[in-house]
């Protein structure tokens, strides 16, 4: 990272911003365990995170990492780790035990090709749907993917601010273009992310429950090692934390933690559209792709097509309402994705047959070609 | 930039080590920091530490950059033969090949410009490890994509303390060495 400090225009690069958000949002805490393509914000945060009074921490694994800014958090701090997907696969176990007992932390995962060790300097959008389901058991959760490297200050800031305020576990989905791109950015004045602060307990409450248990709200969460003693265990429990076989209060508890999450996916959408007003087709994408699907749709424009795009910055909880607001104008959806298949089933039960949606994959370890994306969609109409 | 439309990309090649990552950077840095222009950097290199083929992409525009990555090439360097091989197709018709002549043989194609980088580097700034910032000096004086004053002043802010002169010099004896090999082709 360097630039001009006069006019603020900086060249960074994504993994670099991501840290820069996090410490920006008040991030004091780093576990985490070096992998390819994510490993410069360890680097970042092991080299900035004691200058500030924080505290970086290399673990012997993601497993232990994971725990560890569990562990973090609950003390009160914000705590933030980064992976790949092998990591990530590693975390699952742990990111369950954060959902369950509402333990807000930020995890980034910045995608490669996979499965297995895969290519691992090579991009992939393959993680979407296990961001949503990697980790056993019904649960909810957020997950955010930037397409720029401003974004990556911006989006990681809010995961770390969506995180307190929800009480949960919050991902930032990258990948290897994103995360290893430099952009030319005007970075945001020191001061410029608001981060919701965690609500807590005042010391003197009497009977403090630290769980939710079905309120639609999100519980005060009072700082471990505190004057509120609690539970927190990994078994299905009670508003005070102790476990619990009741079947009303098993059912409290997590339809409490989905429906916390859920009920407000259509406020946390944040989306990016490039000529949606009067088009006829339209590019859903993300991350990386979209980036190159915004080139497409500028080429399909000046060949006389009708094509616009709709940018997910808010990946999970998916928001359907957009796009059942565009579909009645739509002849066909097209998903441009880095994998076989994720986020365009979410598409799918959206628009529930409204309108035709057509998925378009690539998988060998290579970001999309604008022209790759402008021939399928031409190819498409003509069908 | 000659360019009418604003995009202009830059292809740095060659292998695993050669420093053409910070190569890439460095050219973003003048670009953009100095010379005002939007930049995107991207990068591709295999899971090895060291060797391998390596490859960065600096796109330059003075409008929003969506696709990241080059696709018609105004400027491509390729440090070896494996790079020259594999990258010269990317090249536009009219676009500018330059090839580090102490390790291309055969850079297959009738418009190149052939300057030794990594000899320069090892005779004239004691160290081959140079010879990215040789490379640095030559493709700017020959495509003038960034202000020469630019280069030198992201050159300087971000190396090492103690080589800004032996850096300085690396500029130089690129800028000088790609006069004389535009001197010899026409």
């Amino acid at each position: 990272m360097s630039g001009s400090k006069e006019r603020s225009i900086w060249v960074m690069q994504g993994n670099e911003a991501c840290s820069v958000g996090a410490v920006a949002a008040g991030v004091n805490f780093f576990a985490g365990y070096p992998i390819t393509p994510s490993s410069e914000i360890a680097e970042f945060m092991a080299k900035h995170l004691p200058l500030i009074g924080g505290r970086f921490i290399q673990m012997e694994d993601e497993i232990a990492s994971m725990a560890a800014i569990i562990g973090a958090s609950l003390a009160g701090a914000r705590s933030m780790i980064a992976t790949s997907g092998p990591g990530f696969s590693l975390m699952q176990e742990n990111l369950g035990l954060a959902c369950l007992a509402e333990i807000p932390c930020v995890i980034v995962n910045v995608q490669r090709a996979g499965p297995s060790t895969g290519l691992p300097t090579q991009p992939a959008q393959g993680d979407v749907m296990q961001a949503r389901w990697g980790t056993h058991g019904d649960h909810a959760i957020i997950a955010l993917a930037p397409a720029t490297v401003l974004e990556c200050i911006e989006l990681t800031a809010c995961c770390v601010s969506l995180s307190e305020q929800f009480r949960t576990p919050v991902v930032l989905l990258l990948d290897e273009v994103i995360g290893h791109m430099r952009e030319s950015v005007e970075v945001p004045a020191q001061g410029a992310y608001r981060v919701h602060a965690r609500p807590l307990p005042s010391d003197e409450q009497e009977d403090y429950q630290p769980f939710c248990g079905g309120c639609s709200g999100v519980p005060p969460m009072a700082h471990f090692g505190g004057p509120h003693r609690f539970h927190v265990t990994g078994l299905t429990h009670d508003e005070r934390g102790f476990p619990t076989m009741v079947p009303e209060e098993v059912d409290k508890k997590i339809r409490g933690i989905v429906d916390k999450i859920e009920l407000k996916a259509d406020d946390l959408a944040m989306n990016e559209e490039t000529m949606t007003d009067d088009c006829e087709v339209l590019l859903f994408s993300y991350g990386s792709s979209a980036r190159v699907a915004k080139a497409s749709v500028r080429t399909l424009r000046e060949r006389g097509v009708k094509a616009g795009l709709l940018r997910v910055k808010t990946i999970w909880p998916f928001s359907g309402k957009r796009l059942r607001e565009l579909a009645p104008q739509l002849r066909s959806i097209i998903v441009p994705e880095m994998n076989l298949g994720q986020l365009v089933t979410e598409v799918e039960r959206a628009v529930a047959g409204a309108v035709p949606v057509r998925h378009f994959g690539r998988v060998d370890g290579h970001l999309f070609e604008p022209d790759q994306i402008t021939d399928f969609v031409l190819e498409e109409i003509a069908s | 930039m000659t360019k009418s439309s604003g995009r202009f990309e830059i292809r740095l090649s060659g292998s695993g080590g050669q420093g053409l990552m910070l190569a890439g950077k460095l050219l973003a840095e003048a670009a953009s920091v100095y010379g005002g222009k939007n930049t995107v950097q991207t990068q591709s290199y295999g899971p090895e530490a060291r060797g391998g083929k390596s490859k960065t992409d600096i796109v330059i525009s003075t409008d929003d950059i969506d696709y990241p990555k080059a696709t018609s090439v105004d400027v491509l360097v390729a440090m070896t033969q494996v790079s020259a091989d594999e990258y010269r197709h990317s090249l536009k018709e009219d676009g500018l090949f330059v090839v580090d002549s102490y390790l291309v043989d055969r850079p297959g194609r009738d418009s190149v410009i052939g300057i030794p980088f990594t000899l320069l580097a090892i005779e004239q700034c004691g160290r081959a490890l140079f010879a990215n910032v040789v490379a640095l000096g030559a493709i700017v004086e020959l495509s003038k994509v960034v202000e020469w004053d630019s280069l030198e002043k992201t050159v300087l802010a971000r190396v090492p303390s103690g080589t800004e002169e032996a850096n300085k010099k690396a500029l130089a004896v690129g800028r000088e060495a790609a006069r004389r090999a535009v001197g010899e082709v026409s």
